[in-house]
């Protein structure tokens, strides 16, 4: 297992990566590319019909980016504009496909009320994480869980977690880019959090035994 | 004599906690959520777990990446830096 885990979005600094990148670094671009790559992709993959498609998107918004990283005047931050390239792309390329894309907020309404009795209160509290450490740690198989719990969501729900939970915009850049109202955002967040927790619980409730 | 908000039962506090990890739950909703748990270890237990899943959401590496998918874009860059 690898214990080092850069913790790309906070560790690593957009405007020095731009710098170096407008002075021709190779490695600042591959830096970019790692810490946002597979987020373009699944943002992506939730306008268009399938994988490759998205794959192409994310490439495309690349291209984008170095043709119009001269012209960036940083009025929005660098992962809103980059973000907006790969919408816009995704929504053209998923209108040509005639791919239709569901605000599937109603789902999983159920999921969480089953653990209740009909007073509100726990029937089936939550099961702690691990057994031996303390909840309060992110470690790597948590790491690994959520983030396979993140690509399983259903389209708008894995656009709404991987802007705001994976990349850290906040819920109005979310709101605007993807069109939905802030109230939306919150309730994609609310719903998708629950289930993303209780899937990863699952998964070490089963490991456990 | 002033009322105090009726107490949440546990159902209605988890509803409140996504809100209340992105700060934007109204000050009235935060006091009787931080006034529930309090008293209650589930429901702090499951809070816990939330934050958790969310730091957890936010861990972005180098592995996530296919290395073909980082070569191609790496010779796009190179093709591009060299016209330019
Ligand atoms: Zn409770």
């Amino acid at each position: 297992m690898r214990l080092e885990y850069p913790r790309y979005r906070d560790e690593v600094d957009d405007a020095e990566l731009l710098g170096r990148l407008l002075a021709g670094d190779k490695d600042a671009f591959r830096e970019i590319v790692t810490k946002y790559h597979e987020s373009l992709v699944r943002v992506a993959r939730s306008y268009v019909a399938n994988d490759a498609s998205a794959e192409d998107v994310a490439q495309e918004t690349w291209i984008a980016v170095l043709r119009g990283i001269e012209r960036f005047e940083g009025r929005s931050s660098f992962k809103t504009w980059l973000f907006r390239i790969a919408v816009n792309r995704a929504r053209t390329k998923g209108v040509k496909e005639h791919r239709v894309v569901a605000v599937d907020i109603t789902s999983d309404r159920s999921l969480l009320a089953r653990r209740f009795n009909e007073h509100g209160m726990w029937s089936d509290p939550p099961a702690p994480f691990t057994d031996s450490v303390d909840d309060a740690i992110v470690n790597a198989p948590i790491v690994r869980l959520v983030h396979e719990s993140i690509a399983r969501l259903p389209d708008a729900a894995r656009a709404v977690v991987t802007l705001r939970d994976v990349q850290g915009l906040s819920t109005t850049e979310v709101a605007e880019l993807l069109e939905l109202s802030e109230a939306n955002v919150r309730v994609i967040l609310h719903r998708s959090r629950a289930r993303i927790r209780s899937e990863v619980e699952a998964s070490m409730r089963a490991g456990q035994k | 004599m002033k009322l105090l908000p009726s107490a949440l039962v546990c159902q209605q506090a988890v509803e409140l906690m996504s809100d209340y990890l992105d700060g934007s739950l109204s000050r009235r909703a935060r006091r009787r959520l931080e006034a529930h748990l309090v008293a209650c270890d589930a429901c702090t237990a499951y809070l816990e777990q939330l934050r958790v899943t969310i730091a957890a959401s936010g861990v972005v590496t180098a592995d996530d990446l296919a290395p073909e998918v980082l070569q191609t874009l790496s010779e796009l860059f190179e093709r591009f830096r060299d016209e330019s």
